[in-house]
């Protein structure tokens, strides 16, 4: 941490002055070019066996077209893609914008808002399958909270997973549960870097919290903004955990996701070939995600 | 001039001010209870683990308790003391956790390290084909990739193999490790190297003296990302290890699931201990994952 600390000042300095690289790490030769070769290689062989490698596979076993066409006629499929769609969709944007006003309150200076930050992590640490199972638990009926809904309210709770909608909603719930905290500290991150000058003029100028919010935060994070969506939608895009373990599908499989349905293809009705197709037809929604991935991201930093 | 003064008076009265310390009191009660609002958000499916796991029967929940009768503590003292049949091999199957997850996270910051140095610090030509082959595969959804490895760990042998989970999870952390290293690697000034380099070092001198202690708090952040994403994963265990000696912590949780009257004060109970390797990790180097996967994120 101190490291980091006593390196900014000069890394800053070393950005605004322009990056100048030495001549031995411009046009490498000999031994130099073997080390940084050298170095690579792990990754690389990493990348192309277990990553490449097995999606030249994926989409070789899933090039039959008459896969596509069965299952393009399967309603399942349609479902499935349906509610993909409002999963990650509404997921998303629900999770950054919390996301957004959260890392506005933990800019907060009170000695409970730094206790809570601490805390506000235990989801992300906590293990995927054992939240998950216990978010199960505590929507179903009767569960937790249809006993904390009587012993205070006394009334019964909703059966979450008996409707279409409040067991979808339950999952993005259960989703943004696990992961605001982690896109909060990013987001966090961001909103430290704005120079306090800015907030102290724009009070100057009379601008209130909600002006503030929206002339000078929402501006200036609203790339950094961009990337996390993007990568937030990778992740809620390819999630099997909170699908399979807080609605296992209910109800009657009608909250399948293309990633559950893809494993159920696999695993229960043994037909890999269109297991695969289910999920390679996703495709054309992940290469422009990945186009711009790259752009955003290659290798400079998230310009605020 | 007495006239003078006398008019002038009520202008010099100060002029009357918003209320900013009742604004402040209000602002600060909001706060306080915004907090509390989320304390319980955040607490709450932990204490309905803790709930499951103090109950005799582990059934106190679908009763229409908030707080078991009779808590007790039994549910763990079976697990740590491997007393029921699916939890037979409860510390053989948490030490192959602990194997995946440990070799995840050292191959994770060694291989993405020895990659971030070569691309970020050597300038290695045409390194941004691995840059952007990493961003692209990240783009793959982890769970998009479960048929191929499938049959693809059988042709590699890997089958009932911890190595072939031990991939898979360096598979999908090493790209984000790589550029949450690239990012912070440029808060690093490249005359360090320079000056290693005019002193005579080799590249794997700078690698080891200069890179790797300066980049600590990045390699943490990303050690501790990789123990996360072993830990979180469930699904490829599940379906590439088979036999009773290879199964893990996450495999036995599953397993109760096979019967619908498994004591399920246990399965939590299990549940809860697997969870504590990398809430402590994590909170053990929290000061460091903060600064490691934000600092070199954003760019003022």
């Amino acid at each position: 941490m101190s490291g980091t600390q006593d390196v900014l000042p000069i890394a800053s300095r070393a950005v605004k002055r322009g990056r100048r690289w030495p001549d031995w790490a411009q046009h490498l030769h000999g031994s130099e070019f073997a080390w940084a070769i050298a170095f690579v290689v792990p990754y690389a062989a990493v990348l192309v066996v277990f990553a490449l490698y097995p999606v030249l596979y994926g989409l070789w076993t899933a090039s039959d077209p008459a896969l596509y066409a069965e299952l393009f006629d399967s309603d399942d499929y349609f479902d499935a893609v349906v509610t993909t769609l409002i999963y990650v969709g509404v997921g998303v944007n629900l999770d950054m914008f919390l996301a957004l006003l959260l890392s506005g309150y933990f800019m907060r200076k009170e000695w409970w808002v730094k206790a809570l930050l601490v805390i506000s992590i235990l989801p992300w640490a906590l293990p995927a399958q054992v939240a998950f199972i216990s978010w199960h638990w505590m929507l179903i009926y009767p569960g937790f909270i249809d006993s904390l809904s009587w012993n205070i309210f006394g009334v019964d709770g909703p059966d979450w997973f008996h409707n279409y909608w409040t067991s979808l909603g339950s999952m993005i719930i259960a989703y943004s549960w696990k992961n605001v905290p982690f896109w909060t500290l990013i987001l966090l991150a961001g909103r430290m870097v704005i120079p306090q000058d800015l907030y102290d003029a724009a009070e100057i100028d009379g601008a209130s919290g909600l002006r503030r919010f929206t002339h000078l935060v929402v501006p200036l994070l609203g790339n950094l903004y961009f990337v996390c969506t993007l990568l937030a939608t990778v992740w809620m895009l390819g999630d099997f955990n909170t699908p399979e373990m807080v609605t296992s599908g209910a109800p009657d499989g009608s909250t399948d996701v293309l990633a559950t349905m893809g494993a159920d293809l696999l695993l229960e009705k043994g037909n890999p070939a269109l297991g695969l197709a289910t999920v390679v037809s996703a495709v054309p929604v992940l290469i422009p995600i990945g186009i711009l991935l790259v752009r955003r991201l290659q290798v400079r930093e998230v310009q605020l | 001039m007495t006239a003078v003064v006398t008019t002038a008076a009520p202008a010099l009265r100060p002029p009357r001010r918003p209320n900013y310390r009742r604004r402040r009191q209000l602002a600060k009660a909001g706060s306080a209870a915004l907090g509390i609002v989320l304390l319980i958000w955040w607490v709450l499916p932990v204490y309905n683990m803790v709930l499951i796991a103090i109950d005799p029967t582990g059934s106190t929940e679908f009763a229409g308790y908030i707080w078991p009768p009779a808590p007790t503590l039994d549910a763990f003292h079976t697990v740590l003391f491997e007393g029921y049949w699916y939890l037979r091999d409860f510390w053989r199957q948490f030490g192959n956790s602990a194997y995946i997850g440990a070799a995840t996270m050292v191959l994770t910051v060694i291989i993405s390290s020895l990659a971030g140095f070569a691309l970020g610090r050597m300038r290695l030509s045409r390194g941004w084909i691995v840059s952007n082959a990493a961003l692209l595969i990240y783009a793959v959804p982890a769970y998009f990739l479960i048929i191929p490895y499938f049959r693809l760990m059988h042709s590699y042998g890997l089958m009932d193999s911890l190595w072939a989970i031990v991939a898979i999870d360096v598979t999908f952390a090493a790209p984000y490790a790589l550029l949450i290293l690239q990012w912070y690697g440029r808060l690093i000034p490249i005359e360090l190297d320079e000056a290693a380099r005019i002193d005579g070092a080799t590249p794997l001198q700078v690698y080891s003296k200069i890179y790797i202690p300066l980049m600590a708090p990045a390699l943490a952040a990303v050690g501790t990302y990789a123990l996360l994403v072993s830990w979180n994963e469930y699904l490829y265990q599940f379906l590439l290890l088979n036999s009773p000696g290879k199964k893990t912590v996450a495999i036995a949780i599953a397993e109760f699931f096979e019967n619908d009257d498994s004591p399920w004060n246990l399965m939590v109970a299990a549940g809860l201990i697997y969870s504590l390797p990398p809430i402590v990790t994590f909170f053990a180097l929290r000061r460091y994952i903060a600064s490691g996967l934000t600092m070199g994120a954003v760019k003022g």
